[in-house]
């Protein structure tokens, strides 16, 4: 599903902050991209979202060849990623409900099913009573909540979570950890960059490690549960 | 009810988004006035060159020794066997008088001041007579006879209204590329003002259509309003400059358009205008958006 071989990647005429990655998930891998502050972490995240090219290397997302796909192709390739922001990436000025029914309505959702569709999701992570509220309103953590269900609204193939539950409380950190593992379940691929490592022990899944841009997979590709 | 879906794009909330309107209500009060004037002019030249106010006037200059009278009453008989001439009309001397008193001032026409009797000639609607040759036969028959041409400076008056009527289609142009200028210029900075919406819709898997789609709308909406607006002011001011009109009674005078094509194709002004905002905002949008990673 998601393959890179020797790929680089540098910000504009800056230094590599990348180096020869190498790597393999299979579709229904679940994965921990673990790595300290600096090493890389979102950078790769950005990489495998599609939000950047990479300076050298080989990126095979879904079967198709990144290097080689044209805007558009990049574009519906996008659709079949998740990804939850560190940041969040909230519309100001759009309530939790728009928010999370962009992706619906980017791919030509029906109207009265967005509005169903994503009234339960909000519900299921707890945001029932804020459902019209603006990004404004909300604490961290129900902003963060709100970035997950946008991200996880579409069943997408593949969900990228960059630190999803640095801001919420140990029991809805686990919860949503749960609907991740649920989703991964029905078979999205998940990979979830986190330096919470009590989750990583609680839960445990293979780990990818990121130091000084340079990758270590832990158990071997191929050999992920 | 069905909740009302918001935009995505909030370009509703940029600057342009107010005052836009009214650049499109003056451009389009502007390009209705100046279509207004093609129309008038071309259907003026058409009446001009087709000579429906075709009338000369004939000299008679006075000849000593010769009553006028008699001349008078032999040059009516002439032009009355003139093919083509509907009307002979002898105008009373005291008019030529109140003509002349109008340049050298009440009472000032002395009364020896040698004056030609004017002679009205109208000719039959759609019959071109040639006033030079009913010149020559007239003076053939009746010495100090002249012919006054309109035809001549309504010729002339021809080319001057098709001059203007070309300056007045190329202000309609200039208008509608003034429009278009603007839109690609408010399109360019609403993308720039929103790039992270922007930039987050492409990551969420959003084509380049989807979001120039909330660039056109936007545009159409503001060129619906302003074109409105600025039809209901020019339909006003052509009111009012027919009534003015009105009041002149000549038939030089060029009527406002009335015709029921002639309002329509005003009123296509404004949704003109809102169609080519949305084609160009389109267009600007797909354009700049290609250039985005």
């Amino acid at each position: 599903m998601v393959r890179f071989e020797n790929v680089g990647m540098r910000y504009g005429m800056g230094p590599e902050v990348l180096h020869d990655v190498t790597f393999e998930i299979n579709a229904g891998e679940f994965r921990y991209l673990v790595g300290p502050s600096g090493a890389g972490k979102t950078s790769l995240l950005r990489l495998m979202y599609l939000a950047h090219r990479p300076s050298r290397g080989l990126i095979s997302m879904f079967g198709a060849d990144v290097m080689l796909a044209r805007r558009q192709e990049l574009m519906d390739l996008r659709r079949g990623i998740g990804v939850v922001f560190q940041d969040y990436r909230l519309l100001a000025h759009l309530s939790a409900l728009d928010n999370v029914a962009l992706p619906l309505r980017v791919a030509g959702a029906k109207e009265s099913q967005v509005q169903e569709h994503v009234s339960e999701l909000l519900a299921w992570v707890g945001l029932a009573d804020h459902i019209h509220a603006l990004p404004e309103s909300l604490s961290g953590g129900q902003k963060q909540r709100v970035a997950i269900a946008r991200a996880v609204i579409t069943r997408p193939r593949l969900l990228l979570a960059d630190e999803p539950t640095g801001n919420l409380d140990e029991a809805l950190g686990q919860r949503l950890l749960r609907l991740f593992e649920e989703l991964n379940r029905i078979g999205t691929t998940v990979v979830i960059a986190t330096h919470n490592q009590n989750m990583v022990a609680r839960n445990p899944h293979p780990v990818m490690t990121l130091g000084s841009g340079e990758l270590r997979v832990d158990p071997p590709i191929g050999k992920a549960s | 009810m069905a909740r009302r879906v918001p935009a995505v794009v909030p370009l509703g909330r940029d600057a342009p988004s107010r005052f836009l309107p009214w650049i499109f209500a003056l451009m389009v009060y502007l390009a209705v006035l100046a279509l207004t004037g093609v129309l008038i002019l071309h259907a003026a030249v058409e009446r001009w060159q087709r000579g429906e106010v075709d009338t000369l006037t004939v000299q008679l200059m006075p000849l000593d020794g010769e009553s006028e009278a008699a001349r008078l009453v032999k040059l009516q008989d002439l032009l009355g066997e003139v093919e083509g001439v509907s009307d002979v009309h002898v105008v009373a001397q005291s008019e030529t008088i109140d003509l002349i008193e109008r340049w050298l001032g009440a009472g000032n026409v002395p009364a020896d001041l040698p004056l030609p009797r004017l002679i009205d000639v109208a000719i039959a609607p759609g019959f071109g007579l040639d006033a030079e040759s009913l010149a020559f036969r007239l003076q053939a028959s009746m010495p100090g006879v002249s012919v006054d041409d309109a035809k001549l400076w309504l010729d002339r008056l021809a080319d001057l209204g098709r001059s203007l009527e070309l300056l007045a289609i190329a202000v309609v142009v200039l208008i509608g590329l003034a429009a278009v200028a603007t839109v690609i210029f408010t399109t360019r900075m609403g993308i720039s003002i929103h790039r992270n919406v922007i930039e987050l819709l492409h990551l969420i898997g959003a084509r380049d259509s989807y979001v120039a789609a909330q660039f056109q709308r936007q545009a159409m909406l503001l060129g619906l309003r302003g074109g409105v607006l600025g039809i209901v002011f020019a339909v006003a001011t052509l009111y009012g400059l027919r009534h003015v009109a009105g009041r002149l009674e000549t038939p030089l005078a060029p009527d406002i358009p009335v015709a029921h094509w002639a309002w329509g194709l005003l009123v296509a002004v404004p949704v003109a205008t809102a169609l080519i905002a949305m084609v160009t905002a389109r267009l600007t949008a797909l354009r700049e958006l290609a250039k985005m990673p």
